[in-house]
């Protein structure tokens, strides 16, 4: 049982819910960094692929940088908030930018044209090294992941107002949903970058997985309705936090969850009957 | 003296074309420029009519469809694709 202090709260849902990721700076210690670099060169395990559909659990057992790293209490602590317990693995990768890349990968979302809601796959960006600007990062666009798209069909897209990339120091993770439209960026530098990913699927229902002490927060709300510039004001906006609104049911189980009445106004079905005098 | 055609996208707020680019990109045929992903955080223009003063001829509206029974609410693509070109000699 994970100690309630190391789940998300609901604030952190409702930003998740909304932008489609959470960021942790420099959350992993410096010795697991090492140790993770280390397994890079070394690769006692696999650079990529592995074993689809066993439990995380039984992944990295022993390995003293990325088993470490998902044994930290804080890391487990926003699976579980996320995920739940016992995630099922489904794949990782080590993504490697070599020094002087000076092309950027095209926007996609991974995988497959994925229309859930009740649920979403967990992937996450970790950074064993400092990332500057000139080293690339992987650039993601916040509020992208609840639309509907087929991986590379997004590729004629280059930028975006509010695209944000990870710039960090060693030991950042980025959490996203499976949805998330992103891209490695170019590494101008004379040293290669490394990104570990990973996409954990979940075996239980993803309802209030979190410490839900603050569900009620009145800001939660105006968490849900922000709006990320890339796909304007007045239009499809609103669409985006009907998405959310869905969402942030689906996450608390609360179907009569709304915010500025977007939905509210189109589920009311007045039943009765006047009769005629 | 050849020429090559540049295309510049921009993504408006509205399928009005002085409202505001949410996104864009740029393919230069004259292969004098390479852009990619994430290459700049400011748009080009603020928007088709800005471009359209600076010699850029539009070449696409985007279509406007009714949505699809049960996609209403659905979002996907960038609704407001705009393409726009010069040609340049080379």
């Amino acid at each position: 049982m994970t100690d309630k202090k190391y789940l998300l709260t609901s604030k952190q849902m409702a930003a998740f819910a909304a932008d489609g990721y959470l960021r942790f700076d420099a959350l992993v210690p410096d010795a697991i960094n090492r140790a993770t670099l280390k397994e890079y060169d070394e690769k006692p395990w696999p650079h990529g692929g592995g074993y689809v559909g066993t439990p995380l659990s039984k992944q990295w057992v022993g390995s003293p940088g990325i088993g470490a790293m998902l044994k930290l209490p804080q890391v487990a602590g926003i699976i579980d908030s996320l995920v739940g317990p016992e995630p099922r693995y489904d794949h990782h990768q080590v993504h490697i930018v070599p020094p002087k890349s000076p092309h950027g990968q095209i926007w996609h979302a991974d995988a497959i044209i994925d229309t859930r809601l009740e649920h979403f796959d967990l992937q996450f960006f970790y950074f064993a090294h400092d990332t500057p600007r000139e080293m690339g990062g992987t650039m993601i666009l916040p509020g992208s992941h609840l639309r509907r798209v087929n991986e590379t069909d997004i590729a004629r897209y280059q930028n975006f107002l509010g695209q944000l990339p990870s710039t960090c120091k060693a030991g950042t993770i980025v959490f996203v949903h499976h949805g998330i439209w992103h891209c490695a960026q170019p590494n101008l530098t004379d040293n290669t970058r490394y990104m570990f990913k990973l996409r954990l699927n979940p075996t239980v229902k993803q309802v209030r997985l979190w410490n839900t002490d603050d569900i009620n927060d009145s800001d939660i709300p105006r968490i849900l309705g922000r709006n990320h510039g890339w796909y304007g004001w007045g239009g499809e906006d609103r669409l985006e936090v009907v998405q959310r609104i869905k969402f942030w049911r689906a996450l608390t189980g609360d179907d009569k969850f709304d915010t500025d009445y977007w939905l509210g106004r189109l589920e009311n079905d007045p039943q009765r009957v006047l009769q005629p005098a | 003296m050849a020429l090559r055609q540049q295309i510049l996208i921009l993504y408006l707020s509205t399928s009005d074309l002085a409202s505001n680019v949410c996104a864009w990109s740029i393919y230069d045929g004259t292969g004098k420029e390479t852009h990619t992903s994430g290459d700049s955080d400011k748009p080009p223009y603020g928007s088709v009519l800005e471009a359209m003063k600076d010699g850029w001829r539009v070449i696409q509206l985007p279509q406007q469809f009714p949505a699809y029974p049960g996609m209403e609410y659905t979002t996907s693509f960038l609704k407001f694709e705009f393409a726009l070109e010069k040609l340049v000699e080379v």
